[in-house]
């Protein structure tokens, strides 16, 4: 072995063995376990669901390839945010506005942040913040599904416009229970056939959803599980004592975005604390904020805001609950 | 898995031993040249004894001890001295070494020298001796081992724990001494034993290596004070505090010593070194090398004289592959790589490893998800994840009260990223920075702000 003829090295720091789990992977892995609840969705609402998921991802798409260049899609978080923006929006929503609900969460969400990792509130959340706060009645108009061929006429409503009124509207599951005191089967929650977002109404669909994700770690199970636990607890203990006038814990779980938000929306790993302690902290705060804006506050469902309010908490959590190291003593020493 | 027989966290790389775990214990032959490092060891270099043009022989001491944290050095061959002058070293760096050609005519035995019984000896003479054997840690460490054998005055040694996990993918070395040489690896732990005044000697072996458990298990039969512990396999088990936590359930404390807690922690090669010492005199000339990875043709367990060159080792086990892209001494997740063959063999030297363009590539870089496997993955139960972006942004100092000073480099970080950030990396150029500046007195009442790093590896020090 002549040294001419040795092989040319590269030398870079240990460890040389690599992880084979990768980012992209991570995201391709919540998009695969969202596609129980998108099919669900078409199921339902036809091909109004499909259109406004498609705009919402569109919206995403282009939004983060002109501010942050056509190689920071790679990571595919873009595209999972804009599926995510479009299961949580109603299926007779204007494209136009699912489109900006999009761009919104990609510019104001995460690019505004520093980008993928700095940002502070989930940005499917803030997307449909802002649609919520822009659009009010767009954002609670609810139309029955139809099925698989639906289209709904609201989609084609041009910005700023007067929405064309669908010939049927009917309100969700939680609108019924809180302003009419009318409870939905839990049958038809289970399965979906209901009125609500695109993506929360099947609550089969987004379990199986829940199944493929937590079976690949692709996200800290102590989130979604803490934030449902404490949620059905809470729940159950008010109707313990109020049984005619609030849901027990079936129906709080299987209702509106609970379950939805807890697998899909809590579970985002950059806006929850990283520690353990701090996941259990974070999801119960969800789950029991949830529950206090359905029975006592102002709107029939809480999902969206009691998620970006733990989302705010979540770096103060992380800094409090550093984890114990090895061989020290109390938690509290570590700061 | 058994509860309790690992310690937490930690991480599962494959562990490619198969290549080379039924290869027996080779013998590699004499070369032509031998370079031996005066630094071999954690601590001062050693002093040579010996001139240019000196004739040594295979066993004989050329270099001594300079104080309490150093070693001796022996010639690994019958020859001649030719240089004492700066040569490669593993690390990268020129470092001071003897550089010995050896006799091509010399049946280079080692001198069969009187046994000394190591239990008629006071412990400081002991320790002594230890120093004279030239004994390092064989693990990797290289730590001298006869410092660990001097017991602080008013300190006892309860428990001796032998290291036998061998928790580095790849690495097969310690398995098979622990298979040919189980009674030299017992003998050595009752001698070190008897100096310790121990009163319990534990085996600990991942359950990865049954054969291993099962011959120490038979030849420990006869001793009352020892047993055989088989962890379940697991990431860096090695490391002593691990190990300590896998066996007994104890946590070192943070900046303490396995010492405060009355153990003393040895590998199984270190053992084995101890017997050949006092049963035949035989000081550390050869080490066990494990020659692996995709790149080596003929992959082997090799005895290799220390000072062997790369080079001379890889060609012996047939050549590298030309796909060859990284060369590495020691494990794939510790090791040092090397940007030239011609360095040798030293003490610490437990692997040799070729990785070709395939596992040589690099994973794609992108930002921290925050998706909590490096915290699930740190052994020491640190924040991985806030150390890296702290040292990224040259905030070195905030990194010390998240415990910086607490990792103990293991990489399982790195391995567990799915971002493929180098976060152990990251976190050793921080130490590094600190260490820098700790050391430059006096130190200034309120430390300069850091200017932000832009590029992961180059510290705000090296700009300057």
């Amino acid at each position: 072995m002549n040294a001419a003829n040795d092989p040319r090295l590269v030398v870079h720091p240990a460890p040389f063995l690599h992880p084979q789990v990768t980012t992209p992977r991570i995201m391709a892995d919540v998009l695969i376990a969202l596609a129980p609840a998108f099919a669900a969705g078409v199921w339902f609402f036809g091909l109004s669901a499909l259109s406004v998921v498609l705009a919402a991802t569109a919206g995403c798409v282009a939004t983060e390839w002109s501010m942050s260049g056509r190689s920071q899609l790679r990571d595919l978080s873009a595209v999972l945010t804009g599926v995510l923006v479009g299961l949580i929006l109603p299926p007779s929503l204007p494209l136009w506005m699912a489109a900006l609900g999009g761009f919104v969460a990609i510019a104001l969400g995460k690019v505004a942040w520093g980008g993928l990792g700095h940002n502070l509130f989930n940005p499917a959340l803030v997307g449909r913040a802002f649609l919520q706060a822009a659009f009010p009645i767009a954002l609670t108009t609810w139309v029955p599904p139809q099925g698989p061929l639906a289209l709904y006429g609201g989609n084609f409503a041009l910005p700023f416009m007067h929405a064309a009124t669908d010939a049927v509207t009917s309100a969700t599951p939680l609108g019924q229970m809180k302003f009419l005191g009318a409870a939905t089967p839990l049958a038809d929650l289970f399965w979906g056939n209901v009125s609500g977002s695109i993506g929360e109404t099947s609550g089969a669909a987004i379990l199986a959803g829940a199944l493929y994700l937590l079976a690949r770690r692709a996200c800290d199970w102590r989130l979604p599980v803490g934030m449902l636990g404490a949620a059905a607890l809470l729940a159950e203990v008010i109707h313990q004592v109020h049984p005619e006038k609030f849901p027990g814990a079936l129906f709080t779980l299987l209702s509106g975005g609970l379950l939805f938000g807890a697998v899909f929306m809590a579970s985002d790993p950059v806006t929850s604390p990283l520690a353990p302690r701090g996941a259990w902290i974070f999801a119960a705060g969800a789950g029991v904020l949830v529950v206090l804006i359905r029975f006592w506050g102002g709107l029939p469902e809480g999902v969206m805001y009691a998620i970006l309010l733990m989302n705010s908490a979540s770096p103060l959590i992380d800094r409090a609950l550093q984890p114990r190291r090895f061989g020290g003593r109390a938690a509290k020493e570590a700061r | 898995m058994t509860l309790g027989h690992t310690f937490r966290h930690g991480i599962h790389p494959a562990e490619h031993k198969e290549a080379t775990v039924g290869l027996p214990i080779e013998r590699m032959p004499f070369v032509e040249r031998y370079v031996l490092p005066l630094s071999q060891h954690t601590g001062a270099p050693s002093r040579p004894l010996v001139q240019v043009g000196e004739r040594v022989t295979r066993g004989q001491m050329i270099a001594e001890a300079v104080g309490f944290i150093s070693t001796a050095l022996h010639a690994s061959v019958d020859g001649r001295v030719v240089a004492i002058a700066p040569r490669s070293h593993p690390s990268g760096r020129l470092g001071p070494a003897i550089e010995i050609a050896a006799e091509s005519s010399s049946p280079q035995r080692l001198p069969a020298g009187e046994a000394l019984d190591p239990f008629g000896l006071s412990s400081e003479s002991f320790v002594s001796e230890l120093q004279r054997a030239g004994l390092v840690g064989l693990g990797g460490a290289a730590f001298p081992t006869h410092v660990k054998y001097r017991v602080p005055e008013g300190r006892r040694i309860e428990r001796l724990l032998v290291n036998g996990c061998e928790c580095e993918p790849f690495l097969t070395s310690d398995h098979r001494l622990m298979l040919e040489r189980t009674a030299d690896v017992v003998r050595g732990a009752a001698i070190a034993a008897h100096h310790l005044g121990a009163r319990e000697v534990v085996f600990g072996v991942e359950e990865n290596k049954p054969d291993a458990i099962a011959a120490l298990q038979a030849a420990v039969a006869g001793h009352s004070a020892m047993r055989v512990v088989g962890l379940a396999v697991k990431y860096p088990q090695g490391a002593e505090k691990m190990l300590i936590r896998a066996v007994w359930g104890e946590e070192v404390p943070s900046g303490k010593l396995p010492l405060d807690l009355g153990i003393v922690v040895n590998n199984v090669a270190t053992m084995a070194a101890i017997a050949d010492w006092f049963d035949r005199r035989q000081p550390l000339v050869d080490r066990l090398v494990t020659v692996a990875g995709p790149g080596v043709r003929r992959p082997a367990n090799l005895l290799v004289p220390l000072g062997t060159s790369v080079r001379s080792v890889l060609e012996h086990c047939g050549g590298l592959d030309q796909s060859t892209r990284e060369v590495i001494l020691g494990g794939p997740m510790m090791g040092t790589p090397l940007a030239s063959l011609d360095v040798p063999i030293v003490k610490g030297t437990s692997g040799l490893l070729a990785f070709t363009d395939v596992e040589a590539r690099l994973p794609a870089e992108y930002t921290c998800i925050k998706c909590g496997r490096c915290v699930e993955a740190c052994p020491q139960f640190l924040n991985p994840s806030r150390l890296g972006r702290l040292a990224r942004a040259g905030r070195f100092e905030e990194m010390v009260g998240y415990h910086a000073t607490d990792c103990v480099e293991c990489g399982s970080c790195s391995f567990a990223c799915p971002s493929g950030i180098p976060i152990v990396q990251l976190i050793r150029v921080a130490k590094g920075a600190l260490r820098e500046r700790a050391a430059a007195a006096p130190p200034p009442p309120t430390p300069p702000p850091a200017p932000p790093s832009c590029h992961p590896l180059v510290s705000p020090e090296s700009k300057k």
